[in-house]
């Protein structure tokens, strides 16, 4: 799948927004008026400016007011609405604890959970897709709400807490790889159940429809080297979690070791990201000559 | 409304026959000509003549090679367009509530006046079915030319979608699923007509006729095989004539 910069900026930045604000949400930390305003302020800055991002894609954005009307079935609608609550909820208790002292808890939770819930919704636009077998998987949403509240964590205060779930979820991201690959060849879909030509023999493209590029090729035909693949494995692990989760479990964790922290690990989520998009496969392509990968010769030639 | 019905009370759709099927894209080009110039935005076309041309089309055609274990290969030429699925995944994705699948026919629409271009039903489609428009910003997808088939401004052998009625072959069929006598039914039961990519859990209502079976001799692999070693009579006489010259 192409790996539109806007969409991966989105789900990366507001992800991790929408992490910090559940962590302040639970009340850890507990802040008030400065401190809480600071934090608050990041917490927003990430999840809106990802939500923004996310309109950038859009052919028609005229019409994106009407993205909230179909909550019953579309989980990109849910998303939307459930993001605006969340904004909404979360604002009560922020202006409560930046300028009255203190919120209740039962508003700092409800807060949370939607902001949890809205994470959810995000994921399950990729995981709902069968068409997409790399994402339609349990592991989707799984590591989406993971790196929210590993994310999340790393302004908790609580250097423990933020090292042990960045590295269990970095773990969950190393098994989403191993199994990815063989996902596709598991959905079923094959040039032969696309024809339905299979019972006669073997089927392979032998003309394409069109000799130059269409909508289709540019959105879902993309493709990467294997090699560029792993680099960016590598390059995701050490920034998205080994070096933050070092920095969370080894130094003081203060404000200042926090944001190096965080800094880093939101790059590695986005590399990890772009590779979330970059290596998905639609079965689409079968029709434009795809062979679905058996997992040990994919990776030697591509 | 992209919630899907629970039945339609007609399931128009098409029959495609892949044995009949030539391969010569009139249906591509009909349907590229209809549609642009009647229902929603035209299907626009980006650099037509420069060097990396590239255009919106509801309707394109594949050729595939088909080789059985013991037998030639065959060139299978095969026309894609949308399926109007039953379950149809795209409808129920569509954020806006411009995606929808009518309870009268069961044709699956996009009305552009509420789509914001954000692909995600295209994405859902396993077929290839919806392409978004370089220039309009909105979903195109095959209408069944919704705009023919219920118009009686058009003389009764044109109420058809556009590739049916250009069909030189006659591989295209158009009708109601739902009637089991129609046209369409018949022939789909007849010829073992197949659903595409069953296992995506779609429930398409095209169906598509596979190719008959090439000539046995051919099969058997009998084409060049000599007939004798030795010529006799008549070639034995010419044959001696011409090693004398």
């Amino acid at each position: 799948m192409h790996p539109a910069p806007s969409v991966i900026v989105f789900t990366a930045l507001s992800g991790l927004g929408f992490g910090i604000l559940a962590w302040l949400g639970f009340g850890r930390p507990d802040v008030t008026g400065s401190a809480a305003f600071a934090l608050y302020f990041l917490g927003y800055a990430l999840a809106v400016g990802g939500l923004i991002s996310s309109t950038l894609h859009l052919a028609n954005p005229r019409n994106a007011t009407k993205a909230f009307s179909q909550w019953r079935s579309s989980w990109l609608s849910r998303e939307g609405v459930l993001a605006v609550a969340a904004l909404l909820v979360v604002a009560l208790a922020a202006i409560g604890r930046v300028f009255l002292g203190g919120a209740p808890a039962w508003l700092g939770i409800v807060g949370a959970l939607l902001c949890l819930a809205t994470v959810f919704a995000t994921s399950m636009i990729y995981a709902q897709l069968k068409t997409v077998p790399r994402w339609h998987h349990p592991l989707t949403p799984a590591l989406f709400l993971g790196y929210a509240v590993a994310g999340g964590a790393l302004i908790s205060g609580d250097g423990r807490i933020a090292g042990v779930l960045l590295l269990l979820v970095g773990a969950a991201q190393a098994l989403a790889w191993l199994q990815g690959a063989a996902l596709f060849a598991d959905s079923g879909s094959t040039a032969k159940t696309a024809t339905g030509l299979g019972r006669f023999g073997e089927v392979s493209l032998l003309e394409p429809p069109h000799s130059g590029g269409n909508y289709l090729l540019r959105e879902m035909g993309f493709q990467i080297g294997r090699k560029h693949a792993d680099k960016l494995r590598v390059i995701g692990l050490v920034l998205g979690v080994l070096l933050p989760a070092l920095l969370a479990l080894a130094t003081p964790f203060g404000a200042v070791w926090a944001g190096l922290a965080m800094a880093l690990h939101l790059a590695g989520v986005l590399a990890i990201r772009w590779l979330f998009f970059a290596e998905a496969r639609h079965v689409v392509s079968l029709y434009y000559g795809y062979k679905a990968e058996t997992p040990s010769v994919e990776r030697k030639t591509t | 409304m992209t919630q899907l019905p629970a039945t339609t009370e007609k399931k128009l759709g098409l029959v495609i026959d892949l044995d009949t099927c030539v391969g010569c894209h009139a249906c591509v080009v009909n349907c590229k000509e209809w549609n642009t110039s009647n229902y929603g935005a035209p299907l626009s076309d980006t650099d037509a003549y420069g060097a990396d041309p590239q255009g919106t089309f509801l309707n394109r055609v594949h050729s595939f090679q088909v080789s059985p274990p013991e037998a030639p290969a065959m060139t299978v030429h095969f026309p894609k367009s949308c399926l109007h699925c039953e379950d149809a995944p795209c409808v129920t994705v569509c954020p806006t509530g411009a995606s929808y699948k009518r309870t009268e026919d069961g044709i699956v629409l996009v009305n552009e006046d509420d789509c914001m271009g954000c692909g995600l039903c295209a994405w859902a489609c396993p077929y290839g079915a919806r392409e978004l428009d370089a220039l309009a910003g909105v979903m195109k997808k095959c209408t069944l030319c919704v705009d023919r088939i219920y118009n009686e401004n058009l003389p009764e052998e044109d109420r058809v979608p556009a590739c049916v009625r250009t069909c030189p072959a006659g591989a295209r069929h158009f009708g109601d699923f739902a009637d089991p006598q129609s046209e369409v039914s018949v022939l789909s039961r007849a010829r073992g007509g197949m659903a595409l990519m069953p296992e995506q859990g779609t429930r398409p209502v095209n169906r598509y006729l596979p190719p008959r079976l090439k000539d046995k001799s051919l099969r058997e692999d009998k084409a060049l095989t000599p007939v004798g070693e030795e010529p006799k009579g008549f070639l034995a006489w010419l044959d001696k004539a011409l090693e004398a010259l």
